[in-house]
């Protein structure tokens, strides 16, 4: 215990820390000005898209690099259908999260059995084929390259409207939040362990019981459901969507988040979300420099530190209490 | 050892007219073999006879070009692996496949990963269901690894522990899974004499103990001759010779497949 390093081990401490960071989540925008409450918006905007990336790279460990492709899906039925037909935004958070991840299953079921490279190079194609629908405007509804505007603000029935920078805030990190326990608890499941085993070793996992094709379908379609939300939320906040914030490009920022965090860890995410969103606006006069950065950064992380700022800790298991008895009596 | 194979016995796995082929390669070729509930089975042949390639018949993870595996009466011919080990038939590998970078207790917990029903929404809500499952699971591999010895490893990670270590995960993990049959390919490959040693004690304790039959590739003669109640001999993707331990010892075709011209009185 006297390890200098020991409070980094210590229970007690890191849930300090975690009690300090959501309280600072709660109090800072309540004293900053609007700009860095719009980072910290995006921050969590790439947050959650970082999370359910990281299902299906970090979890499953499947080369997924057309994720912006369920992202855009998500945004465009939120705002199609809010433009045309007026529905609630709100309301249609669900529908947009169906969207993607029916979209997800569909695509995925015919490709699920590729391996490694061979699947990364088919969802690569998958998110380009799905900007270039939209730049085609097919059946005249997704508006072309200019694409969709005037999307309403999420709001509850005219009660609570959510048309400022502060409450976007909230929305976002509070579907944050909500997913983080969520993908906790899955983790901590027979679901989690299994996502880990086909990362791990597909051949033992299926030859162990575990369903390979269907986890890794079950991964994608959660995955794409939560970057539909994201989506969704994304596409009230700027309030147009167009395919170029949909671009290739997007889907490798949000591969690197997974990769600088750590594959299959939730605070590494959120490590690897704030550097790629937070650092373009903190070193926002360089900003020439930023690719030469965000690649050096990569190469560094790949060559001293493969497995993330923060790879995920695996859980520690203590002995049964009825195990212990029976030893007891034995 | 006193023979159980054969009269009296419910047959658990048998294959009929195997046939494997790998392009113009036939690695097996109508291959029979019948494995008796409670029996020790060996399966041995030189390298390259087949023997890896009818076990991944058997598992799944091959689809044959001709014949049936049957398993309990139940043809189980091109299923999944996962489906097979389901319906009990579980397996190790010639070079040990564990989840590396997961702990011990989790790679044996993997093995009842096909036992436990519960979904997405139970895990999301933590439904007593759920915890029940969940901490069954857990004791089923704590059982294990206090049996083999290998709870002192259960926070580690299964890359950072011995070879032999490694070997026994693997073996409590298959085991984990509750299975009729449990099939280890060349589970003594890089194991010390001591450590086989204790292997074999360990399998022919289990054999007795527990409702189980055990089929295995071995190249280790004294693992085969120790433990085995029935021998299968392939060569070249056919079997040449089965029997008990001491006639297969003996078969002049059994040493001629194994030996060629190469006499030093070694089985290889």
């Amino acid at each position: 215990m006297t390890d200098r390093f020991s409070f980094n081990k210590s229970p007690g401490a890191s849930k300090a820390a975690v009690v300090a960071a959501i309280l600072i989540f709660f109090i800072f925008p309540f004293f900053a000005g609007d700009y860095a409450i719009d980072t910290a918006f995006f921050f969590g905007i790439y947050a959650l898209l970082g999370l359910s990336l990281n299902i299906v790279l970090g979890e499953v460990g499947l080369f997924d690099l057309g994720h912006a492709g369920f992202y855009a899906i998500g945004a465009y039925t939120t705002a199609i259908l809010n433009t045309v037909y007026g529905l609630p935004v709100l309301a249609l958070a669900p529908v947009s999260a169906m969207a993607a991840a029916l979209f997800a299953y569909l695509v995925c079921s015919p490709i699920i059995h590729l391996r490694g490279d061979y699947l990364c190079i088919v969802t690569i194609g998958m998110g380009e084929i799905v900007r270039l629908a939209l730049i085609n405007n097919p059946f005249n509804i997704t508006g072309g390259p200019n694409g969709v505007f005037g999307i309403d603000f999420p709001s509850l029935g005219g009660f609570l409207v959510i048309d400022s920078s502060i409450e976007y805030y909230f929305l976002i990190w509070g579907v944050v939040g909500v997913t983080i326990w969520g993908l906790v608890r899955l983790q901590n499941s027979k679901i989690g362990r299994a996502w880990n085993y086909i990362r791990e070793d597909e051949a033992a996992a299926g030859a162990i019981g575990v369903d390979v094709r269907k986890y890794k379908l079950l991964a994608f379609v959660i995955g794409a459901g939560i970057a539909g939300v994201a989506g969704n939320i994304y596409a009230s906040k700027l309030m147009v969507v167009s395919p170029e914030s949909f671009s290739f490009w997007e889907s490798c920022l949000l591969f690197c988040i997974v990769l600088i965090g750590g594959m299959g860890s939730i605070p590494g995410v959120l490590i690897g979300a704030a550097f790629i969103s937070l650092f373009p606006e903190i070193f926002r006069p360089f900003a020439m420099y930023r690719m030469l950065v965000f690649g050096s950064v990569m190469i560094l992380m790949m060559m001293f530190r493969p497995q993330g700022f923060w790879p995920r800790k695996r859980g520690r298991f203590s002995p049964g209490k009825a195990l212990l008895k029976q030893e007891g009596e034995a | 050892m006193t023979t159980r194979h054969g009269a009296g016995n419910q047959v658990v796995l048998e294959t009929r007219g195997l046939t494997k082929r790998f392009g113009g390669l036939v690695a097996v070729a109508d291959f029979d073999f019948n494995i008796h509930k409670g029996e020790i089975c060996s399966l041995i042949g030189p390298n390259g006879a087949g023997k890896t390639t009818v076990f991944n018949v058997v598992t799944g993870i091959y689809k044959p070009e001709a014949g049936s595996v049957s398993f309990k009466g139940r043809d189980i011919t091109g299923r999944k692996p996962h489906d097979i080990a389901a319906g009990g038939v579980a397996r190790t590998f010639q070079n040990i496949r564990l989840f590396k970078n997961m702990t011990c207790m989790e790679n044996v917990m993997a093995g009842q990963h096909c036992r436990i029903r519960s979904g997405i929404l139970s895990s999301l809500f933590r439904t007593a269901a759920q915890r029940s499952e969940e901490q069954r699971v857990r004791e089923i591999a704590e059982v294990r690894l206090r049996q083999m010895d290998l709870w002192r490893f259960r926070n580690e990670l299964a890359k950072n522990i011995a070879y032999g270590s490694q070997r026994m995960i693997e073996i409590a993990r298959a085991l984990a899974s509750v299975p009729s049959i449990l099939v280890l390919d060349e589970p003594s490959s890089g194991l010390n004499p001591r450590e086989t040693e204790n292997l074999m004690e360990f399998l022919k304790e289990l054999i007795v103990k527990e409702e189980l039959t055990i089929l295995l590739i071995e190249h280790d003669m004294n693992v085969v001759m120790g433990i085995s109640d029935w021998v299968t001999v392939m060569d070249e993707g056919c079997k040449i010779a089965e029997g008990r331990p001491e006639k297969i010892y003996n078969d002049p075709k059994v040493i001629e497949a194994y030996l060629g011209s190469d006499g030093n009185g070694q089985m290889a």
